[in-house]
């Protein structure tokens, strides 16, 4: 009834000992997601939050059977730990931190995709299947189920259109936030895909933004491979070129990467297209 | 983060790529002496992180140390694209009978470092890449691996790279690969790479672009910063780990995340007005940094009113909107127009606070953007 995170997930916190990490396992405890384990390297033995800290993902894996981990080590610390997850046989790796050198990105990509590791993010909100699980740092509460799959390149913005639909009683099947940076683990094809087939998902909103021709690809895909309805929203138009708009992958280089494009593309590919945010729910709601 | 082309340079240079000799200059007399002692022709380069410096006349010739004393006073305090110049590069000048083009980069579609080669150098990549892209060779990198040598070699032969000098530039390219990987580049390239009279192959012009989020493990580079290229208030708001960039609208913007910042700055132009900046000051808002936020908006004469629309989700509103006037107290008032917009826990709190100290509140996005337009437009006619 959903995509990627569900009432079956068992989820891991890397970092689970830190302020933010600390925080926000309390906050999906709080809302019903089964967290069962932490690790934090040297503080394995330790209980917080009701969880047992493990010191690595190995031993935390065969303790508690966790199948899936959610990391907020610090930037410097993050790329490793996505391949301590991955080694450890965790399937789905979801990555909130922010700043990871595209360098180290481009290996944890190359390694994960050889061994069919998924990973969302990183410096993205992370996933939630309302009234399941919440596996990120979303406020959770603005999320009702429902029958729309959603996917963003960004947080706030997500957060901002969720809150929209939910208003109109529009539900979520799951809602994904694959991050903001230029190289990422899983991008909107890969989420597309998995929404196509959902059977509980009965239509799409993609929040795209400047930089990179994802949106483009996903275009293509939309053309060739999806047969839901997808309603879309691109971030930047006002954008100056060769200006870095926040997020690291959100940038026009050479001319390329401009939401003029993006929206171009999607609306060749048939994808109605929101002038603002708030008119992505009421197409989605004229939709029905 | 952009170095330099003497920075640049310099490092390829580290890696034992051939550069012409030279120094860089910031008086006419250090250009003069320069020349001197590098004793041959020169030529003088304005050093100013802006592409076209050639076509803007920053780039210029010179016989003898007198001429270059001559063309550093003319470069030296131009204004390039609202650039000073400050510093220039005097470099013996090369005999150039070809020029070809190399670089590496980030392919975001895919997700790989790629090398690229074009027998086209000295004109501007993307250039090439529209009018002629069959010109342009490309090795794609596994990051495991790294550029190989036959990788190389490929490009120099796809280049049509003399037979005699494909040695040489599989040096070169291997080189340049190594510098892009141990400075977290996210662009390093040589264009021209020259084949001068000699024959040889020498790096005449260099750039290097590093990856902001590598900055803090390669401390040597960050220290390479040249804060005279930035613009004071983009300066100001990176040292308080606000992202800030400047626009020509009339409605300073103030926004938690990249994404519904760049979405608040398009909804002022659907509704008429335009963005004066983008500013995302991040997660929470603490007063001291929505003080410098603040400080920043309100620094630009063009802004007519602020627009602030925070989705804490989680955040307590109240806290915010505590924050807001706290901030406006420290910086001794307002003097323009300011329109808020809070959700999150307690956000008719939030509101309730805000309006009794007079701002305007909004509930949604477009209502706020709409009285944001309004305010300007009232503000712009008296």
């Amino acid at each position: 009834m959903s995509i990627l995170v569900n009432r079956a997930t068992r989820l891991l916190v890397q970092g689970i000992t830190g302020r933010e990490g600390l925080f926000h396992t309390q906050q999906m405890i709080e809302y019903g997601t089964k967290v069962v384990a932490g690790v934090t390297p040297g503080k394995g033995g330790e209980w917080v939050a009701g969880v047992p800290v493990f010191d690595t993902v190995h031993d935390a894996v065969e303790a508690t059977a966790a199948n899936t981990s959610i990391i907020y080590v610090p930037a410097r610390f993050a790329a490793d730990a996505i391949f301590e997850a991955a080694d450890a046989g965790i399937g789905l790796i979801v990555c909130i931190t922010e700043g990871i050198p595209v360098l180290d990105m481009v290996q944890v990509k190359a390694y994960l995709d050889a061994r069919g590791v998924r990973l969302i993010g990183p410096n993205c909100p992370g996933l939630i299947t309302p009234g399941e699980a919440k596996v990120g740092i979303m406020p959770g509460h603005i999320h009702i189920p429902g029958n729309v799959g959603v996917v963003s390149r960004s947080g706030t913005l997500t957060y901002e259109v969720v809150y929209a639909l939910s208003e109109r009683g529009i539900g979520q099947s799951t809602a994904v936030g694959i991050g903001g940076d230029p190289v990422i683990g899983s991008d909107f094809i890969d989420i597309l895909r998995l929404f196509e087939q959902d059977p509980a998902t009965e239509q799409v909103v993609l929040i795209g933004e400047i930089g990179g021709n994802d949106e483009e690809r996903a275009a293509e895909f939309i053309i060739n491979s999806m047969s839901k309805p997808v309603t879309a929203f691109i971030a930047g138009q006002t954008a100056p070129p060769g200006k870095r708009m926040g997020h690291a992958g959100a940038i026009i280089s050479g001319g390329s990467g401009t939401a003029a494009e993006k929206i171009k593309a999607l609306e060749a590919a048939g994808v109605r297209v929101a002038r603002h945010p708030i008119e992505i729910a009421e197409i989605v709601a004229a939709r029905g | 983060m952009k170095l330099h082309e003497y920075q640049s340079k310099r490092i390829f240079a580290q890696y034992g790529i051939p550069i012409p000799r030279g120094e860089v200059a910031t008086t006419p007399t250090e250009a003069r002496e320069i020349a001197a002692r590098l004793g041959t022709r020169v030529v003088v380069k304005s050093q100013v992180l802006v592409g076209g410096r050639g076509k803007a006349g920053g780039v210029k010739l010179a016989a003898t140390p007198d001429e270059a004393e001559a063309v550093a006073d003319q470069i030296l305090g131009m204004n390039i694209k609202g650039l000073i110049v400050k510093k220039v590069l005097v470099d013996e000048a090369a005999d150039i009978r070809e020029e070809i083009y190399l670089g590496a980069t980030l392919d975001r579609a895919r997700r790989r470092v790629v090398v690229m080669a074009s027998a086209a150098g000295g004109m501007d990549i993307e250039e090439v890449a529209q009018q002629a892209p069959e010109k342009i060779i490309r090795a794609v990198v596994d990051p495991f691996l790294g550029l190989r040598e036959y990788q190389a070699r490929t490009l120099a032969f796809g280049i049509g790279l003399r037979r005699d000098l494909v040695r040489d530039f599989t040096a070169i390219a291997l080189s340049l690969y190594r510098a892009y990987v141990d400075c977290d580049a996210s662009l390093a390239e040589i264009n021209p790479l020259a084949i001068d009279a000699q024959g040889r192959l020498l790096a005449v012009d260099g750039k290097i672009v590093i990856d902001d989020n590598a900055l803090s493990r390669r401390p040597h580079l960050a220290d390479l910063r040249d804060e005279d290229e930035e613009v004071p208030a983009e300066r100001e708001a990176r040292r308080f780990g606000l992202s800030y960039v400047k626009l020509d609208g009339a409605i300073g913007c103030m926004v938690n995340g990249a994404g519904l910042a760049m979405a608040t700055m398009d909804i002022t132009k659907l509704y008429g007005s335009a963005p004066a900046n983008f500013l995302d000051i991040g997660g929470g808002a603490q007063a001291d940094k929505v003080a410098a936020a603040l400080r920043i908006i309100l620094a630009d004469p063009n802004v007519k009113v602020v627009l602030i629309n925070i989705f804490g989700g989680i955040t307590r509103c109240d806290e915010v909107a505590r924050g807001i006037l706290a901030a406006i107290d420290q910086i001794g008032g307002l003097k323009v127009p300011m329109v808020t917009r809070l959700v999150g826990t307690n956000e008719e709190e939030g509101r309730r606070i805000l309006a009794e100290a007079n701002l305007i509140t909004a509930t949604s996005l477009p209502e706020a953007a709409q009285k944001a337009v309004a305010a300007a437009g009232e503000e712009a006619r008296r």
